[in-house]
């Protein structure tokens, strides 16, 4: 570019003087984000390896290094603190195997509902849907707490249909043992009793979310579909019309135009999707502090309550750090992991759909989801 | 230049651990250390960070901070915590605490072992007054960190009217556990239980005291939760939880023992002096009686909680802290938080007065006298904590193996104090 614009000498102090704005232009960003992000970043990871006791400032010479002391009593030390922890994995870990699909197909299902022309008053239903994820956390969970009392709306509605609603907020049995009790497993095989996993035994790994979780799971559900219906919703109205009606054409039935043709060219969206699912999810804080504390029986205790209450009121600042940045390991991988999953498998594999000689989907519209740059790996 | 470098590592303090964005620099080395048994002076306003039960204690307090300042000449503010320990933390972390604070007996060892809390208990000149067994809480390797502020126990409250209506007299209230588990058992009906209380070792602990039992040995270093005592505590609890005399607050569509006793869906629960002003704010028309806990097999035992009044090392002010601290636990400004909150006076020299103005309380103020502690030792809360878990699905449990489990834990954080 600039071999066009006359002598090499001024171009180049020109392209210096760009550049120069160009570092003035980012230097409020680069510093907001040093001093609120990177700095903190780097002060919790030498906390984590240190014996800071919370008195004055970390890099202050009473403060020693410790190594992987903190993390060792997270994950090998098989006391209190490893128990606490691994139960706060087990939960936050069955939290997340449901939320986040659910979440993901409830959002799709939504968008796509409120997407159909067809629909009256779509421009309501959008509105209604998107209303919890405005509403703060805190007044939402308040609000489920009431609903799911012992004698709430919610078990009022189960005795109307015959049943005994349990008591939602302070029963700490796993709803994988109610299961396995209902088949008639109601006691651990041995195997599965005496081998664990981070200070938990298999046979509570299997417990799955207790009931007080699965409340807590389903207002996870409620509250974020909104917010991702609207991802969703936006990826639909930027597929253009036409690619619906050519596999119209092609004589693709409604399902296979949704699977086949809609569904592909989402993929960007549903990585998005779901990685902020994931992230989300791992990090749930907020709902388990106004609402349980942890309890019944440290049920609804999550990686990020157990950081903070380790650090604030047990005084353990190393030990809630450590847990902070596993629990940052453990979202990295998961993402990278999903990544790899929903990467493009380069050119789709075109299958026929109907017996002709003619390719089904239109060529434009193939390569679609390749092109997007959220889906290339 | 200070109180920017302070804002800033206060940030930092926030926003290392929640990784979020929150930080500042801080790299200096400001740790305002104070050398031991002299107290700074340097004047300036005092600020006062307290967890406050509701309007009633704000109130008391403000107003009695309000006099000391009238009669000092110094400047004082009162702030309400929404959250104490976190913010007694982040100040802790910045170097600047707040002067005087609330302590709870939980987080004593915590804010002792890094040095946070100014051990004052020497150059206290009311330190005589305060009861045994609340110094001793606050007493962390022989030195006494903070002068107790009041103190609760736990005693039976019985709803009368229910009790009468259950063709119940005064001679059958109950001083042994066979006498409890009866009358709890004929006070059972269709729409109330017996007895309530909340499923943790801050209730259940008191049959433990009363079967001779407790958590930690009386020199503070070995665990003996795992002993035979325990055990037949637990059980009888147990047992009352499987007849269906005794149910637990959230059972029965209850935040507490207080507000199940309140409804009326118990008759009597297990609660401390608190309970008192909550009836009147709450449940106005309910009659009641307060009366000390049966005895167990081993006698009479309750459990007492305490806060105290913590001066911060960091403090600029430690002298004006610690007369402020001597005149809130004066006796008459006891007497007056008595009055405003109903806690009961840490000195004995406002007992009498106390017992004279709220006769109905005094099965409180008599409990005193075989009352237990809490655990202080640093990350003891964790294992009340675990426990507490533990004892909610009780009904259930397998008891031995219940205590083994707290025997475990405690022990591990008793040698970890070294």
């Amino acid at each position: 570019m600039s071999t066009a614009r006359g002598p090499q000498p001024s171009g180049s102090r020109l392209e210096g003087r760009r550049a120069a704005a160009g570092w003035l232009f980012i230097t409020p960003v680069l510093v907001i984000l040093g001093v609120f992000l990177l700095v903190p970043v780097l002060m919790a990871a030498w906390v984590s390896v240190s014996d800071w006791t919370g008195r004055g400032s970390p890099l202050s010479g009473s403060t020693s290094f410790v190594g992987a002391d903190n993390y060792r009593a997270l994950v090998l030390g098989g006391g209190l603190p490893t128990q606490d922890f691994g139960m706060s994995l087990r939960n936050n870990a069955w939290y997340v195997f449901l939320v986040v699909p659910v979440q993901t197909a409830l959002s799709l299902l939504l968008a796509v509902l409120v997407n159909r022309r067809l629909l009256r008053a779509r421009g309501f239903f959008r509105t209604a849907f998107y209303f919890p994820s405005v509403t703060s956390s805190v007044a939402i969970t308040v609000v489920f707490l009431f609903l799911f009392s012992a004698s709430g709306a919610v078990n009022r509605l189960v005795g109307n249909l015959g049943a005994n609603g349990p008591n939602w907020f302070s029963d700490a049995r796993g709803v994988g043992h109610l299961l396995l009790g209902g088949v008639g497993v109601d006691r651990a095989p041995s195997a599965l009793a005496d081998h664990g996993f981070v200070g938990i035994s298999w046979w509570d790994w299997l417990a799955g979310p207790s009931v007080a979780m699965t409340v807590f799971i389903v207002m996870a559900v409620f509250t974020t579909s909104g917010t991702f219906m609207l991802l969703f919703l936006a990826a639909l109205q930027s597929i253009s019309d036409e690619i619906d009606e050519a596999a119209m054409m092609d004589g693709a039935s409604p399902w296979q135009r949704f699977s086949r043709v809609t569904l592909p060219m989402l993929r960007p969206t549903l990585f998005t999707v779901t990685t902020l699912g994931l992230i989300g999810t791992w990090q749930v804080f907020d709902q388990i502090y106004t609402g349980s504390q942890g309890g019944p029986a440290k049920t609804t205790l999550t990686p990020a309550y157990l950081s903070y209450s380790a650090s604030f009121l047990s005084g353990q600042w190393g030990r809630g750090a450590a847990i902070a940045f596993i629990l940052f390991a453990i979202i990295i991988v998961l993402t990278a992991l999903q990544r790899f999953v929903l990467r493009d498998r380069g050119t789709p594999r075109r299958r026929r759909l109907v017996p002709s000689s003619s390719s089904v989907v239109p060529a434009g519209a193939a390569p679609g989801p390749a092109t997007e740059p959220g889906g290339a790996p | 230049m200070r109180t920017t470098r302070t804002a800033l590592t206060a940030l930092l303090a926030g926003g290392a651990l929640a990784l979020t964005a929150c930080g500042g620099s801080g790299f200096s080395d400001d740790d305002a250390t104070t050398d031991p048994g002299t107290t700074t002076d340097e004047g300036g306003e005092l600020t006062v960070l307290i967890g406050s039960s509701g309007d009633a204690e704000t109130d008391a307090v403000n107003a009695a901070v309000a006099a000391w300042a009238e009669e000092s000449g110094s400047d004082a503010t009162v702030t309400v915590a929404s959250d104490l320990p976190q913010q007694l933390s982040q100040g802790f972390a910045a170097g600047s605490p707040p002067d005087v604070f609330y302590v709870g007996t939980d987080n004593l060892a915590a804010y002792a072992a890094n040095g946070s809390l100014l051990a004052y208990g020497d150059q206290l000149s009311n330190v005589d007054d305060f009861y045994p067994a609340l110094v001793d809480n606050f007493t962390s390797g022989g030195k006494l960190y903070c002068a107790p502020k009041d103190f609760s126990t736990l005693a039976l409250v019985i709803n009368t009217d229910a009790w009468t209506a259950a063709g119940l007299t005064d001679a059958e209230i109950p001083t042994d556990w066979a006498g409890l588990a009866d009358v709890a058992a004929r006070l059972t009906t269709g729409e109330q239980v017996g007895l309530t209380f909340g499923p943790e070792y801050q209730r259940v602990g008191v049959f433990m005291a009363q079967a001779g039992g407790g958590l930690v040995s009386d020199d503070g270093a070995t665990a003996v939760a795992d002993s035979p005592e325990n055990a037949e505590a637990l059980t009888f609890v147990q047992q009352m939880l499987r007849d269906g005399a005794l149910a637990f607050p959230s059972a029965i569509d209850s935040g507490w023992g207080g507000e199940a006793f309140g409804t009326g869906r118990a008759a009597m629960t297990i609660e401390g002096n608190w309970i008192v002003g909550a009836l009147r704010n709450d449940f106005p028309d309910v009659k009641y009686q307060v009366v000390e806990l049966p005895a167990g097999p081993a006698g009479q035992g309750t459990l007492q909680f305490t806060n105290c009044w913590g001066i911060a090392t960091d403090s600029a002010n430690q002298a004006a802290a610690l007369d402020l601290v001597e005149f809130l636990t004066s006796t008459d400004q006891q007497a007056g938080f008595a009055d405003a909150f109903g806690v009961m006076p840490s000195v004995q020299s406002a007992a009498e007065d106390f017992r004279s103005s709220y006769p109905e309380m005094t099965a409180f103020l008599d409990s005193a006298d075989f009352a237990v502690g809490m655990p202080t030792a640093q990350g003891a809360n964790d294992v009340i904590g675990d426990f507490n878990g533990q004892i909610e699905g009780l009904a259930d449990a397998d008891v031995a193996a219940m205590l083994a489990s707290v025997q475990t834990n405690l022990q591990a954080v008793l040698d970890s104090q070294g």
